[in-house]
């Protein structure tokens, strides 16, 4: 059965499939970066004295949470159109919703970044004159981030491998697309394979990195 | 007017008293350490004074300005105290150069780049200044520590148990080198540690602290040789207590002989009091007690530990007392051997009987 097998259908089919990659990248790109400033933002107001602050974006890290991805892409979806009226398209729909929803992940990820920074390092900070905003950005947070670098490289492969979910919308990712060429050209098993090919490619080679960079120190 | 003004500081953690109304000054450019064991309340004495935590009542002058009474606080940022924590507390992320540039981030980068140089060069490592703080030994980054509480030119330096983490070969060493830095340096500081050689090695005046209060606050040598509380002659140095009875305002008499003291007898108010025929327990240190072969008060050796230049025995005394004496090494005598010894007391120390 295997030599039934037309990879020829593949070639031909490359140039469209990495616009669909390039849509996967980019959307996972956007989540991360974004999610990891937001995240690193609701850490901080998780961790705030001020109570109003701290419960709300514990509500909000708690609700993400708990919630199924594709519920949340599919509501964002469905619903943010009929509050603002004027329809956002699916990729756009992604970006801000995959943003979000990622954020309240990596905010738990850089909460425990900002505590596994000693108190002796913060009183170091205040002794050498600093305050608490020049105490966050300069000593605890790089400290945070570096603590947490694989974890946070980690949530991003699984960010990765999500992004898929944006089927549910028929935003045209690497799956999407894949799915497109295997319709017209009435190859749907070639495309699987090989889409879970690239899927596993850049996945594994992600996680090899993350291995490396946790042994190193 | 002194740098630094501690006066009647009370704080509590919850309902625990553990400053109790303490007040001490410190001058100009002197080192001062805080003797005490562990929960006697010198680690938190040094963050009140250090800003990060609030005392109950009294008030804290640094440089003839309030920072901190029952209504002020000043953030620990806005004092002007360096700090040298038990563990360092290096900036892992940063390099040696960074970590002691950092608290001069408001100068610019010549004058930051002069300062590390010079702070680099007190503390003798001057090439290293790329490296990271975890490519240094633990001297190495105990000095960096200090730097990088120097370079801001602080008021004040408090040095949390500076010492604890190393080996002791280097505690004596660095301790040694510390006060070396600081000196060059003019910098007041106040010591914080349960150990009194490094105490005595490093500071000019050294307060003995327990529960929560300075019981003597003295130069090291006043402080083992006139005690002015049976818990700091117990605490400082070795010694025991011997039983002795008053004849007089000047002497007194002990299984050993008589002691003889040019000044008032150091025992408190109760002691003059106490009056003649009063009991009393004396201090002897090891140095009071001589052995002298010509004498005719003999002693059994229970105990000796060889400590090179010299032995310190145990001996035990007719009356089934024991007492300690520093002898020179040579003089090696075994257990159960009885040995002449004399007293050498120049300045008596006793305190009221315990019963």
């Amino acid at each position: 059965m295997l030599s039934d097998f037309d990879f020829s259908v593949i070639a031909d089919s490359l140039p469209f499939l990495w616009s669909g990659l390039q849509f996967t990248l980019k959307l996972t790109l956007t989540a991360m970066l974004g999610g990891i400033f937001l995240g690193t933002l609701l850490a901080l107001a998780r961790l705030s004295s001020v109570a109003p602050l701290a419960t709300a974006a514990t509500w909000y890290i708690n609700i993400m949470r708990s919630i199924p991805l594709v519920m949340v892409i599919l509501w964002f979806f469905l619903v943010i159109p009929l509050l603002t009226g004027a329809p956002m398209g699916a990729e756009n729909s992604a970006l801000v919703t995959f943003t979000l929803f990622e954020a309240a992940f990596y905010a738990e990820i850089m909460r425990a970044g900002i505590q596994s920074v000693t108190r002796g390092q913060v009183a170091a900070g205040y002794a050498i004159g600093f305050s608490y905003s020049q105490n966050m950005r300069f000593v605890i947070l790089p400290q945070a981030f570096r603590n947490m670098l694989p974890v946070l490289l980690t949530q991003t492969i699984v960010l990765f491998q999500d992004t898929s979910l944006v089927y549910a919308i028929g935003a045209k990712d690497l799956l999407k697309a894949s799915e497109i060429a295997g319709k017209n050209y009435n190859r749907p098993v070639e495309m699987v394979v090989f889409v879970a090919l690239v899927y596993f490619v850049i996945c594994f080679a992600l996680s090899y990195t993350v291995k490396r960079l946790s042994r190193r120190r | 007017m002194p740098l630094l003004d501690i006066d009647c500081i009370s704080h509590a953690y919850g309902t625990q008293a553990v400053v109790r109304e303490l007040s001490f000054q410190l001058e100009t450019g002197q080192i001062a350490c805080l003797l005490g064991a562990s929960g006697c309340g010198k680690t938190t004495m040094l963050r009140l004074i250090a800003g990060f935590e609030r005392p109950a009542t009294g008030s804290i002058r640094l440089n003839g300005v309030t920072v901190a009474d029952t209504n002020l606080h000043m953030p620990a940022e806005k004092r002007r105290i360096g700090m040298v924590f038990q563990d360092y507390a290096l900036f892992p992320h940063l390099s040696i150069a960074d970590n002691i540039g950092f608290g001069l981030h408001q100068k610019s980068t010549l004058e930051i780049r002069q300062r590390v140089d010079e702070m680099l060069d007190l503390i003798g490592l001057s090439n290293r200044g790329e490296r990271y703080p975890h490519e240094l030994s633990g001297g190495q980054q105990q000095r960096v520590a200090l730097a990088r509480a120097l370079a801001p030119e602080p008021h004040l330096l408090l040095l949390d148990e500076p010492f604890s983490n190393l080996d002791i070969a280097l505690r004596e060493r660095l301790s040694l080198e510390v006060r070396d830095i600081l000196k060059r340096a003019g910098m007041a500081a106040i010591l914080v540690t349960h150990d009194q050689n490094e105490a005595f090695a490093v500071a000019d005046v050294v307060g003995i602290m327990r529960e929560g209060r300075i019981e003597q606050w003295d130069t090291p040598y006043n402080l083992y040789h006139r005690p002015a509380t049976r818990h700091v002659a117990d605490f400082v140095g070795q010694g025991v207590f011997i039983s002795g009875e008053v004849l007089s305002r000047q002497s007194i008499k002990v299984e050993l002989g008589i002691l003889e003291s040019d000044v008032p007898m150091e025992c408190g108010t109760s002691c003059a009091e106490c009056g003649r025929g009063c009991r009393l327990d004396v201090l002897l240190r090891p140095d009071d007690v001589i052995h002298d072969d010509a004498s005719d008060v003999l002693a059994e050796v229970v105990a000796k530990s060889f400590r090179g230049a010299e032995f310190l025995y145990t001996l035990r005394l007719d009356s089934g007392a024991e007492v300690l004496s520093l002898v020179p090494s040579h003089h090696n005598h075994a257990i159960g051997e009885q040995i002449g010894i004399r007293l050498a007391v120049d300045h008596v120390v006793g305190f009221p009987n315990r019963q």
